[in-house]
């Protein structure tokens, strides 16, 4: 009998008792205990004593207190974690951009560890002039830097029949935001020169799923970089360092990683990335195919199950909103599960395929919130609701869940993944 | 000369200002050529260049039956995907599935719903097996997908699949997709006016995600601390 097994059925059975257990359980998993003697009028002991001197974290980390701002997996959803998905801790965060270390994780083949001295991308095809670049080469060509969004297309995608998953980590964390550093894609299809007839290209990853995708060129000349670095530093291996593709507003799955080889051609390929996977299943047994776009969506970080309430009084609530075909114009929130809404307040940026955050502030005395939010974006497009969606799609899409998500606030300041009709 | 007038030119393209986020440079004139990625050979790109269109296009030399794929599937497959293709444990299934995307439990397999033969031709040779990629030869490759073909009902126990047979196989869920259509069914989410007060009649809750019980326990405290 191990100690931290108990501990677990402990804590999930008193988490099933109701409120009288909670309110007990409450006290104990309550904001860390203070120490007294760091609490004024006496001296802390960070105030008396040398800490550690420069360059002894020569790759800074985190504060030791900050441990469990972690990305997390669900193990029972994929048979092995070489092929599966780690979640963004939005519950943790604030503001707009992604920590590097905590951007969600899709790989297919695991991660791939590239030497840059070996790494190559050939661009071939329909064009003139096929070509095969170093990174080095890369580094030298004229570059941009973007913000946007990369949300998977399966983000919500275990919600469809249902509330499932207690924690936006869970339900909304297959998305980051992070300032990229690359190359236009279309200035280096510029130097193949792509032939008159080139319409589709195929867009392929170097790791051992060689993952592959058909993106019109027509996108390709639009907005897509080939990128090398993220929030200022190259990218991580788990984001298909040295190089990955940026496909602004699209579903992540055709952010291929680990970029190795660009082809172009004059239709689409039908990958099984592109139809066994990443079409969208109706009621009828039909399936959309290139549903590309991500379609707007928000959700409430806080509070939210991973982040409950501690204190009755003034709240800021917070979230983000995003939308893949623009910029976000207005996010609402509702305390009443959609009955009444109140157009929250975005501070920070409001960039093109990029997160907004946004705040609504509320006093809370312990009466029951079911805490909703709406996004708009500048096409008008406006945040459905969960039914909505369900009345046109069913519930077998797995894909392109954006419905509203509603949050149950109780008297005790927890918080639960709900479903409301 | 030119020289100094060229980079002007390049500082215009690139310049935007800070946070627009403009569209990737709008050009004029004609592209500039920067005289950096070397020109890719025909024996380099060969190496790389393994992808298959639904009409052959890019299907290698080589041809493999039935019979002999079932050897290499049993040997290299099986352990996961299971020996009729039914699945062991977790892993995808690759087979059966008829007639299930329409019910409330659609099973989405080769069989199934794959549109090609190309998308699971394509697949196989680049990712599988699962960890040990681009390892079958030309022939297993050919063999191993007709036997799954096989497996699903599509060719019969003594087909060989080649280039020249490529054409004769039909995927039964060929027709079963279409284009995104999201801008006219979900139109009338193009609303840019949503209702503000009193939208809705009271509001019940239907589904309790704590009931299910199926979220990882981690250390964030999801208690409440208001007593
Ligand atoms: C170690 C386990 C393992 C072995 C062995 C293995 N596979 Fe797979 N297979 C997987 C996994 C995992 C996936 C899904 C990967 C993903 O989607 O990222 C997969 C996916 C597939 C798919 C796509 C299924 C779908 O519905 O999209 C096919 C087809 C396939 N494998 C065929 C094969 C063949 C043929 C072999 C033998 C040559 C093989 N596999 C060997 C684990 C395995």
């Amino acid at each position: 009998m191990t100690d931290s097994n108990d501990d677990t059925r402990t804590s999930r059975r008193r988490f099933l008792t109701g409120a009288a257990g909670l309110a007990a359980a409450g006290a104990a998993g309550a904001a860390r205990a203070e120490n007294p003697k760091n609490l004024p009028p006496n001296v802390a002991d960070w105030s008396k004593h040398l800490g550690d001197g420069v360059a002894v974290r020569p790759y800074g980390h985190p504060s030791k207190f900050e441990k469990d701002v972690i990305r997390r997996d669900v193990q029972w959803l994929t048979a092995s974690r070489e092929s599966s998905v780690s979640f963004t801790p939005l519950h943790e965060l604030d503001g707009i951009i992604t920590p590097n270390g905590l951007c969600f994780e899709r790989h297919h083949s695991g991660i791939a560890e590239i030497d840059p001295d070996d790494y190559r991308l050939i661009l071939h095809g329909l064009v003139d002039r096929p070509l095969i670049f170093t990174l080095e080469n890369l580094k030298r060509l004229p570059r941009v830097n973007r913000i946007y969004f990369l949300e998977c297309a399966a983000n919500s995608g275990m919600e469809w029949r249902g509330a499932q998953l207690n924690g936006c980590q869970y339900t909304h964390g297959m998305i980051h935001t992070v300032q990229y550093t690359g190359v236009p894609l279309k200035l280096l299809l510029e130097q193949a020169g792509v032939k008159a007839t080139g319409k589709w290209l195929l867009v392929e990853g170097g790791d051992a799923s060689g993952l592959d995708r058909s993106l019109p060129l027509s996108k390709a000349l639009d907005d897509c970089l080939v990128a090398y670095r993220q929030n200022g530093e190259m990218l991580r291996p788990e984001q298909g360092y040295p190089v990955r593709l940026v496909v602004p507003g699209w579903q992540g799955n055709i952010w291929i990683k680990w970029l190795r080889r660009i082809e172009v051609g004059d239709q689409p390929w039908y990958t099984r990335e592109e139809t066994a996977k990443y079409t969208d299943l109706m009621e009828n047994g039909k399936a959309r195919k290139f549903t590309f776009v991500m379609d707007a969506k928000s959700v409430i970080t806080s509070p939210s199950p991973q982040a409950p309430i501690r204190r009755k009084g003034f709240q800021v609530i917070s979230g983000l909103a995003w939308s893949g075909r623009g910029k976000i114009k207005r996010v609402d929130v509702s305390l009443d599960g959609g009955r009444n809404w109140r157009t929250a307040r975005i501070d920070g940026p409001v960039l093109d395929k990029c997160c907004v955050r946004f705040y609504a502030e509320a006093e809370w005395n312990g009466e029951p919130w079911l805490l909703q939010s709406r996004a708009m974006d500048e096409t008008g497009y406006t945040q459905p609701s969960k039914d909505a969606l369900r009345k046109i799609r069913g519930v077998n899409s797995i894909y392109h869940n954006n419905g509203i998500q509603t949050w149950a606030l109780k008297a005790n300041g927890e918080v639960e993944n709900v479903e409301v009709g | 000369m030119s020289r100094s007038v060229s980079l002007i030119a390049a500082a215009l393209l690139l310049a935007s200002p800070a946070l627009a986020q403009d569209k990737v440079a709008v050009r004029k004139s004609p592209p500039r050529n920067y005289g950096v990625g070397q020109a890719a050979t025909p024996a380099q790109i060969a190496g790389w260049d393994i992808d298959v269109r639904p009409d052959g296009q890019g299907a290698p030399p080589g041809k493999g039956s039935v019979k002999d794929g079932e050897k290499v599937y049993l040997e290299k497959c099986a352990a996961c995907h299971g020996e009729f293709g039914e699945s062991a444990g977790r892993w995808p299934q690759l087979a059966q599935g008829k007639g299930t995307l329409a019910s409330h439990d659609p099973v989405k397999t080769v069989g199934s719903y794959f549109p090609y033969l190309s998308s699971v031709f394509d697949y196989i040779r680049r990712a599988m097996p699962f960890g040990d990629a681009q390892s079958l030869s030309n022939d297993e490759l050919y063999a191993v997908v007709a036997f799954v073909l096989n497996l699903n009902d599509i060719v019969d126990d003594k087909f060989v699949l080649s280039k020249e047979t490529w054409s004769r196989v039909k995927m039964p869920n060929e027709n079963g997709f279409y284009d995104d259509d999201r801008e006219k069914s979900e139109k009338a989410f193009w609303n840019s006016r949503p209702c503000m007060t009193d939208c809705r009649p009271p509001v019940k809750i239907t589904g309790h995600a704590a009931v299910i019980d199926v979220t990882p326990e981690d250390k964030t405290p999801r208690k409440g601390g208001v007593e």
